[in-house]
């Protein structure tokens, strides 16, 4: 007869046996029997952070940078409701994640206690699944579900909420090996016809194009990625989910795509015969507007785990229901045992083609300007790292440059909050990155709006001695919402403009970290290449950039992808 | 879809989420007591009832779905009907109820009530055809299907 558990050890039991080591938090009433089982142990560590919604992302920006299932512990009513921006940011980016959050005791549940919110309610439209526990005899094999649904299929938080009685409760622990669900079954291989059919069509390509978004990080497939664009010499766009799914350096590669994507990239999607799209979803900030992206011309292969991806924005000609990994490893098999190739004077005339719009050189700027530009930051940052950091971005400008000039080559480098465009996203989630790469050189490139939504991160920071490299981009403006009233809104910068701003150096000096302010373009090298010395450092630099800098290209809103502003 | 707390107001959620119309919907345990079946019934077009059907099969409660439409089935809805039954009126409206295989299942010396079962539109129908002043209430359950002849969801 083994020991009876009570419902917070087993919580953390569970933690233990699904491995994992770190765990991000706040605690407060409804969790405190859980917190007093952390603090009897020391296999999961717990990272206390200063808001719930910096838990979320510290725990998104773990999972994402090391493929494991991000978990943060909050406790109930405002607990909760903080957390809710982060969980909705990683269900838009389907982020495998377990929250678990602290509940009044189910006696209290409807009567308005003190901190009750309806949790499962509230979260319900933003994560994969939710739970309440109310039987003690379920808590373990409800955590079981709970890892297995937020790590298979399409990933995504996945929330179990405890009330505090349950934790109190006591039962026999046992922790289920394996789990079943008549109701959860997703789907791996993709069907081998259509597999046959996409690489029939692939043969048939004359003006061929690859577009491959997040799903091939998240399945953890850029390996395939990259050998299937060589083997058949095709150009290749990334989404801004997809950034490093294949090396942005290659030739092949065409950059982002979308309504900031390179010119080449926007013209090769609009004019290519036969799109191959894996993992990425045809959202409005990629293709624009569908009706100006529909071409009869074009044949449509769609490669995704989630069949509510497919036919969803653009109706596709040959869709995959699949894992991203499978389904290209099979093809790749299937069009190496081909004798036939595409056409391959077509292919040339489609490379000179490409290579004409790539001319068009839409990517450049004034980089002998006295005021320091934003790109030039970035392109210097990629420089000095060796574009082997670790980048986490906030939401912005800032972020748009991120992704058009620091050249990814690897996977989960890049971590960003795509879908929901979260500002105050970038400084939690890079603590989660550093956290999970310890020795990873990890910077977090900002503005001086977004930074200030999660500043208190930096306290977090201190405590655990995370040395962030933060690239403040700072222009005094909101610099997106700026360029929008800029070219839509007649110059009206209607609360776009930030003032009032703090000293940054002193902010960081404050909480113990180091400062820095660049204001010239000269100094701009040296201030980075120090920043990258100080290791064990946290480093502030806050780059005065100049204050009208606009992200070119430009889709409008609503219009299509060949019809770009650009600079 | 599992008999269980939450379950349907996911279903619900969904659709109001995704801006989606439920016409009516109606539910409840099968003869598995952990599973409960569910008619819900929709409009829109062909891809958008594509879409609802992957939507509502990514819900982790939801075990399966069929669109009836794919196939033949039948359709019935349950509705009651409290009408006024005075003087001559007495008599039209128990004659219209047996016209349309109803019961009269409550009577006060001022009103029947009507028990009615069949398609929606059969339904309608009958609220067409009797005087509209003399409804006093109705409640209908929502359209509950199954396929025709062989054709079984099991799970």
């Amino acid at each position: 007869m083994s020991v009876e558990l009570t419902g917070a050890e087993i919580t953390i039991r569970c933690l233990q046996e699904e491995g994992v080591q770190c765990i991000f938090g706040y605690p407060g009433g409804a969790v405190l029997f859980i917190y007093d089982e952390l603090f009897k142990q020391d296999k999961v560590r717990h990272i206390l952070v200063r808001h719930e919604q910096a838990a979320i992302h510290a725990a998104d920006g773990y999972a994402r940078s090391s493929n494991k299932v991000g978990v943060a512990l909050v406790t109930s009513g405002p607990g909760v409701t903080n957390a809710v921006t982060g969980i909705a940011t990683a269900y838009m980016d389907s982020i495998p994640m377990v929250i678990i959050s602290g509940q009044v005791p189910t006696s209290a549940i409807g009567l308005d206690a003190f901190q009750e919110v309806d949790t499962v309610g509230i979260t319900r439209p933003c994560v994969k699944h939710n739970f309440l526990v109310k039987d003690i005899t379920e808590l373990a094999l409800t955590i079981k579900k709970a890892f297995y649904i937020a790590s298979t299929g399409r990933p995504g938080p996945v929330l179990v909420d405890i009330p505090k009685d349950i934790s109190q409760q006591k039962t026999k622990f046992v922790y289920p090996d394996k789990i079943s669900m008549r109701s959860y079954n997703p789907v791996t291989k993709g069907h081998s016809r259509q597999i046959k059919k996409a690489a029939e069509l692939i043969l048939s390509a004359k003006r061929p194009m690859v577009y491959a978004g997040g799903g091939v990080i998240l399945s953890d497939a850029a390996p395939q990625l990259t050998e299937l664009t060589q083997l058949l010499n095709f150009p290749c766009t990334n989404t801004l989910m997809g950034l490093g799914g294949y090396p942005a350096t290659d030739k092949q590669s065409l950059g982002m795509l979308g309504m900031h994507g390179t010119y080449e990239a926007n013209m090769a999607m609009q004019y290519c015969d036969v799109l191959i799209a894996i993992g990425a979803r045809f959202d409005d900030r990629v293709i624009g507007n569908p009706k100006h992206f529909f071409n009869e011309n074009r044949k449509i292969i769609h490669i995704d785990i989630d069949p509510s991806s497919i036919s969803k924005r653009v109706k596709v000609d040959v869709p995959i229901v699949g894992d991203v990994l499978d389904v290209l490893k099979e093809l790749i098999k299937l069009l190496k045992a081909e004798k036939e190739k595409p056409d391959q004077t077509a292919l040339k005339e489609w490379w000179k083609q490409i290579e004409l719009w790539r001319e068009r050189d839409c990517l450049k700027f004034d980089r002998s300007s006295k005021i320091i530009k934003p790109q030039m930051v970035i392109e210097k940052l990629f420089n000095v790292t060796k574009g082997d950091a670790f980048i986490t971005s906030d939401v912005g400008q800032h972020q748009m440059w991120a992704a058009q000039f620091y050249k990814f080559d690897k996977p989960r480098r890049w971590i960003n909050s795509g879908g929901l465009g979260t500002m105050g996203f970038g400084m939690p989630a890079a603590m989660g990155v550093q956290l999970a790469n310890p020795k990873g050189k990890v910077a977090c490139i900002t503005g001086e709006a977004s930074i200030q939504m999660c500043i208190q991160e930096l306290s977090t920071c201190k405590q655990y001695k995370l040395p962030l490299k933060i690239i403040n981009l700072n222009n005094r403006y909101m610099g997106m919402v700026r360029q929008w009233q800029e070219f839509f809104h007649g110059n009206r910068y209607a609360e776009s403009y930030m003032n009032a701003l703090p000293d940054f150096v002193k902010l960081a000096e404050s909480y113990g970290h180091v400062g820095m302010k660049i204001e010239k373009p000269e100094d701009v090298e040296d201030a980075l290449k120090e920043a990258f010395k100080l290791k064990d450092q946290l480093v502030f630099m806050d780059f005065i950039t100049d204050q009208t800098e606009n992200v070119f290209p430009m889709v409008p809103g609503g219009k299509g992808l060949s019809e770009m502003i650009l600079v | 879809m599992e008999n269980e707390a939450g379950a349907l107001s996911r279903v619900a959620g969904l659709f109001s989420a995704r801006g989606y119309n439920i016409e009516s919907l109606s539910v409840a345990p099968t003869e598995d007591p952990t599973l409960s079946r569910m008619t819900l019934v929709t409009i829109g077009s062909d891809e958008v009832v594509e879409q609802v059907t992957k939507q509502l099969n990514k819900l982790i409660e939801v075990v399966k779905i069929i669109d009836l439409n794919d196939g033949n089935h039948i359709e019935r809805e349950l509705m009651l009907v409290k009408v006024r039954a005075v003087g001559p009126d007495r008599e039209e409206i128990k004659r219209l109820a047996e016209i349309f295989r109803g019961s009269i299942i409550d009577v006060t010396d001022k009103s029947y009530t009507i028990e009615l079962t069949g398609t929606s539109s059969k339904l309608d129908a009958f609220l067409e055809a009797i005087e509209r002043s003399a409804v006093l209430e109705t409640v209908r359950t929502g359209a509950s299907g199954i396929g025709r002849g062989e054709w079984i969801l099991k799970v």
